[in-house]
């Protein structure tokens, strides 16, 4: 289990354009960080910096588990639970599939009740092309809880969900804190639990 | 299951409810091995003097049709970030890509060769030849598309530049595969273009996972 995530004095530039720099935050187990500003700010490079897939132009980000710390990008990728801006399903798979394939490649067992937790249990053999984009959201929060990962990254979580699905984040994210994991949001609206934030 | 044979078993599964892939190759090999008959006319001689190197180039211009979605699927749907997150190291992943797309392609085209030789009036053992050059030969023309795929994989309409980087890359594979099957005929053994192709073949497996990950790293990260 992750102790904590530091980044210190981050930088990202993308081009000529600056977005962010001296950027420095600390996370702890059991915290989630709001990342919070106007569009274009840096909230998605933010969390792709955070996973890995962009390199700080300036500083650095350490992932402490236990005793040990790590600055390097693709040990903390290990880590992370990934909620971008596309949910990553495929059309021609029915949810159940998805959700057994993502379970496979992260190496986890598919547990088929995650699904009635975000309220696909009656679509599980039902292909994804059917979905409506805010079951395609609660799917990809499905495939979030089955990869059992306790660094979440999660751009705009709300997005594409209505009402109940909203909630049903929320409950998601305080129960994820709950058990010592860590949340870190790009969002323009409330988390709804306690948090931190982040102004970019 | 592990995250290889489950990424390998997901894309033979998306490729075979798809429909682009298999089907679309083996119809452009077909329709390419059934026009160039007739235009050359009913010269069998002729016909199959120039059977290996119509079918080999026929074969790698329909495997090269489903390239260009080698990851592009993976990438614009946002499954490519998620597998980049997996235990499965995206060299792994590159290669697990490559056995899915050859097995769902290359395979499939090795397959129907002898079908279409016929119509080419290619003997036997040629045949055979032929066959076998393209069961050593294609596993290279995925593993090389991967790497022209992985560097396409950010550019509107890569798939149009995709043939320009991949095809002079591949010119030793239809060079020592054709060259196999016209050793044949005309007496000699196919060993030595054969044991080329093998060799080309076994180098790029093993390669190109490396080169299409750093570049699939860098699409990534931009």
């Amino acid at each position: 289990m992750i102790s904590s995530l530091t980044a210190e004095k981050l930088a990202c530039a993308r081009g000529e354009r600056k977005l962010f720099e001296q950027l420095s935050f600390r996370v702890t187990a059991g915290q989630a960080l709001a990342v919070e500003g106007a569009n274009g700010a840096g909230k998605t490079s933010l969390l792709r910096m955070l996973a890995g897939f962009l390199s700080p132009a300036a500083g650095r980000i350490v992932l402490k588990i236990g005793d040990a710390q790590s600055d390097d990008a693709e040990e903390r990728g290990r880590q992370v639970g990934w909620l971008g801006h596309h949910d990553g399903l495929k059309p021609q798979l029915t949810v159940r599939e998805q959700l057994t394939f993502y379970a496979g490649l992260y190496a986890k067992p598919a547990d088929a009740a995650v699904l009635d937790q975000v309220g696909l249990g009656r679509q599980a053999d039902l292909p994804c092309r059917y979905l409506s984009a805010g079951q395609k959201r609660r799917l990809a929060l499905a495939r979030l809880l089955v990869s059992q990962r306790s660094l979440w990254l999660l751009d705009e979580p709300f997005a594409a969900l209505d009402t109940a699905g909203q909630q049903l984040v929320a409950q998601l994210m305080a129960r994820h804190c709950g058990a010592g994991g860590i949340i870190i949001a790009a969002t323009h609206e409330p988390l709804g639990l306690s948090n931190e934030s982040l102004k970019l | 299951m592990s995250p290889f044979w489950t990424l390998l078993a997901r894309d033979l599964k998306l490729a075979a409810r798809s429909g682009g892939g298999a089907a679309l190759a083996l119809s452009f090999f077909a329709l390419v091995a059934t026009l160039v008959p007739l235009g050359v006319g009913a010269d069998l001689k002729l016909l199959s003097r120039i059977a290996g190197g119509i079918l080999w180039v026929g074969a790698v211009l329909a495997a090269l049709l489903s390239l260009d979605r080698l990851f592009q699927g993976d990438f614009e749907d946002g499954s490519l970030e998620l597998i980049a997150l997996s235990p499965l190291p995206l060299e792994m992943t590159a290669l697990a890509k490559i056995a899915a797309h050859w097995l769902s392609t290359g395979a499939a085209l090795t397959l129907l060769s002898p079908l279409l030789a016929l119509l080419f009036n290619l003997a036997p053992y040629p045949t055979l030849v032929l066959f076998l050059s393209l069961l050593i030969g294609t596993p290279a023309v995925s593993a090389v598309g991967a790497i022209g795929a992985s560097l396409t994989l950010s550019l509107k309409r890569g798939g149009l530049i995709l043939p320009l980087i991949i095809l002079p890359l591949l010119a030793p594979v239809v060079i020592f595969g054709a060259g196999a099957v016209a050793a044949v005929m005309d007496g000699f053994s196919p060993n030595g273009g054969l044991g080329l192709l093998a060799a080309f073949s076994l180098a790029a497996v093993l390669l190109s996972p490396f080169a299409a990950a750093a570049s699939v790293r860098l699409n990534l990260g931009s």
